[in-house]
């Protein structure tokens, strides 16, 4: 579904991406750990598209297409979704509205009518279940005043309604108290299945005792310096990221 | 990579105005320039009495004395009064005796504008009086409306029928030599709509009179009078387009609104003249007096307006709240883009006790324009316990505009409570990278944000016209974010 080969990026003059590897199939859950200033958040944000960064060497083919061509709305309508960190905030538009927009800009963009009234909203009430939402909180403008597991719920909750091949969980679980992380990962698990993936962005291993993943890879100064499974995010809960730091120190002396 | 996005925001903005055709249709005209015989062509066309040119002879003396106003932030070349043809008529073959005899070219006109003259087509619940130029060329639904004894016709047609209103209240609210533009509307006025609501009558549908400058080289200085008996209830909305010219052309309207003990007016206004093209060359000079005065308790005037077109915007649509207990609101969004110029906000002028006002102002500027809001709050000695919230907002898109915001208040009496807040934004980055990782391009990106920043406004306009304006927001900003 994505492959990234050897993907280098930069902010400004600063390299941040310094060659990664990634190649994830369908049906697959990925996790991406790593300590802070690791590039994690760099990477989410290259892959979605953001300016800010510049890609420097390196592809990513995404179902096919050169990802990295690509403008931000069209990843977005080829299936790639980003659950953001820092949700911002669109005074005056309602959360129903914002989603409403989206959905129907993706579905024009594949020949499909858009959703009438009744359909959208029979839709929604079905996705909203998932990650306990609430209806006065979607006529709210998005996101303003909301807390932070009602931003974080509100970010799973557009990508049960946009139904991504691959979403992209940017510290979904920074800032959530356990039971606000129980609803974002149970929400993230009834939308598995074995046609999309996930990319699961964190700094703590906590998240991935409820989004159990397939395989965890450990970014370390820009690059992916471990790959395992589940069980090497238990190691890094044990040992900490300085264990990893010392290893790698170590090799190159 | 920013310079990037700039680049695309500067290739949205290349969106062209839409209504810039011309109907090719003779005229009958008065010939260039301004004189006391040019005020007496058109008393002469429309057949006044000797009182209506009287009062304009009067009004052009006064005219001749007076000065263009200096204060505005704005700035345009001076205009050559004597180059303007004051009066411009569309020449029909037969005088239409009913909507069905309208000449086509006129009905095509109307229709490619989005408005109907065919009674059966036009959405229920709006009748329209269409104007082009000089004249009122339909009015439709007059004899539903006239059923319930209201009166919804041209001010040309409102002289002839209604002589004894017009007289009482023509010039009641903006006397002629309020200011410059006003004193030469009264001595040059041609058309507009005449509204009448009868004591305790809820007029049954929407009134509205769509505003077309097609021919060239004219003004158009139409005059609107609206007058609310006791206990009535009005809402009315007006639409303005023209033709694409690289000429400036003047439009210099005067609106009275008189709204007696418990009725209420609701007036809403979609401006969307040629506002000129991306160099500044053209468009409209819109220059308007509009005020409406609660004359008696209890009565409610509330202005609406989306302003989108016009070169150069120069217009304070205001409420002299003179009953006790009288309700004035003004709610605005005003869009510039390229080199548009706005100079608008509102007069709340309180003289009754217990009076109340909001001020609910939007000003989106783009391109290189500049948007300004100008307000005054004015509390009389007598206007005890008056009460005053104005809210100045203004969103910025990209470096090279500029927002001002002029709140002026005048308190004379110490149990008013008079509030202001003003706050200046501009849109995110990260606003529009968060939609487009949504799968909306920077264009539909911007245009829920700038809808979601007017929406206060926005949701004042009545259903029927409110998704045209969301859309003409829209298409008046494509591509100006930076």
């Amino acid at each position: 579904m994505l492959k990234i080969e050897n993907l280098q990026a930069r902010i400004e003059e600063k390299e941040i991406l310094k060659g990664i590897n990634l190649d994830i199939k369908p049906g697959e859950v990925h996790a991406i750990m790593g300590p802070n200033g690791s590039g994690k958040s760099t990477l989410a944000s290259v892959l979605a598209g953001r300016e800010a960064y510049e890609v420097t060497g390196g592809s990513a083919d995404f179902l096919g297409k050169d990802l990295l061509e690509m403008a931000p709305e069209d990843r977005a309508k080829e299936g790639l979704f980003l659950a953001f960190q820092y949700p911002v905030e669109i005074p005056g538009v309602s959360t129903t509205n914002f989603i409403k927009t989206a959905v129907n800009e993706k579905r024009k963009y594949q020949g499909l009518e858009p959703l009438d009234a009744a359909q959208f909203l029979k839709t929604m009430k079905e996705k909203m279940q998932l990650v306990q939402i609430n209806q006065s909180l979607l006529s709210r403008s998005l996101n303003e005043g909301f807390s932070g597991g009602e931003k974080k719920r509100n970010e799973i909750f557009q990508m049960a309604m946009l139904e991504p091949k691959l979403a992209i969980l940017d510290e979904t679980d920074s800032g959530l108290d356990i039971d606000a992380l129980r609803i974002v990962a149970n929400g993230v698990n009834q939308l598995r299945s074995k046609d999309n993936a996930f990319l699961v962005v964190t700094h703590y291993q906590r998240l991935l005792d409820y989004i159990v993943p397939d395989f965890v890879h450990v970014l370390y100064n820009g690059k992916i310096v471990r790959s395992g499974t589940k069980e090497l995010a238990l190691e890094l809960e044990e040992k900490g990221y300085d264990f990893i730091k010392a290893e790698l120190e170590a090799a190159t002396v | 990579m920013p310079e990037e996005h700039e680049d695309i925001l500067e290739q949205v903005t290349t969106s062209e105005y839409k209504y810039g055709f011309v109907t090719a249709i003779e005229a009958d005209e008065a010939p260039r320039g301004l004189s006391e015989d040019t005020v007496r062509f058109i008393s002469a066309k429309k057949n006044e009495p000797e009182w209506l040119l009287e009062h304009r002879l009067k009004s052009f003396r006064q005219w001749l004395n007076m000065e263009e106003p200096q204060w505005p932030n704005v700035t345009y070349p001076k205009i050559d009064f004597q180059d303007i043809i004051y009066y411009s008529a569309p020449k029909q073959k037969i005088a239409p005796k009913s909507l069905d005899e309208i000449d086509p070219e006129l009905r095509k006109t109307f229709e490619k504008l989005g408005i109907s003259l065919d009674e059966q087509k036009r959405i229920s619940g709006v009748a329209v009086d269409a104007v082009m130029d000089s004249i009122s060329v339909a009015t439709t639904f007059k004899d539903e409306l006239s059923k319930v004894g209201v009166i919804f016709c041209s001010m040309s047609e409102a002289v002839q029928e209604h002589p004894e209103l017009v007289k009482k209240y023509l010039g009641s609210v903006v006397p002629a030599t309020d200011n410059y533009f006003s004193a030469l509307n009264a001595a040059v006025f041609s058309d507009g709509s005449f509204c009448y609501i009868p004591k305790g009558v809820r007029c049954p549908m929407e009134l509205s009179t769509y505003f077309r400058i097609n021919a060239a080289n004219t003004g158009q200085f139409e005059r609107t009078l609206i007058v609310a008996e006791e206990g009535s209830y009005v809402s009315y909305l007006e639409g303005c387009t023209a033709p694409q010219r690289d000429e400036n052309q003047l439009h210099a309207a005067v609106v009275e609104l008189v709204a007696m003990e418990k009725a209420e007016i609701k007036y809403s206004t979609v401006q969307n003249w040629y506002p000129g093209d991306k160099e500044g060359k053209g468009g409209i000079y819109n220059f308007v007096t509009k005020r409406g005065i609660c004359a008696g308790s209890h009565a409610k005037i509330s202005w609406t307006q989306v302003e989108t077109g016009s070169s150069v915007t120069w217009k304070y649509p205001s409420v002299i709240l003179k009953g006790d207990y009288s309700i004035g609101e003004f709610y605005s969004v005003a869009v510039t883009n390229n080199y548009q110029q706005a100079d608008t906000g509102t007069k709340m002028v309180h003289l009754g006790k217990n009076t109340r006002s909001r001020i609910v102002s939007k000003g989106i500027s783009a391109g290189k324009s500049q948007n300004s809001y100008r307000g005054l709050v004015s509390v009389s000695k007598n206007a005890d316990n008056a009460r005053n919230f104005s809210q100045c907002d203004s969103m910025l898109l990209g470096d090279k505009c500029g927002a001002h915001t002029f709140p002026y208040i005048e308190v004379k009496n110490n149990t008013a409570i008079v509030e202001h807040e003003a706050t200046t934004s501009k849109i995110g980055e990260d606003q529009i990278f968060y939609c487009n990782q949504r799968g909306m391009d920077t264009e539909t990106a911007v245009a829920l944000i700038i809808n979601g920043f007017a929406k206060e406004v926005m949701n004042q306009l009545p259903m029927e016209f409110a998704v045209e304006a969301q859309k003409l927001l829209a298409i008046s900003l494509e591509g100006s974010v930076g």
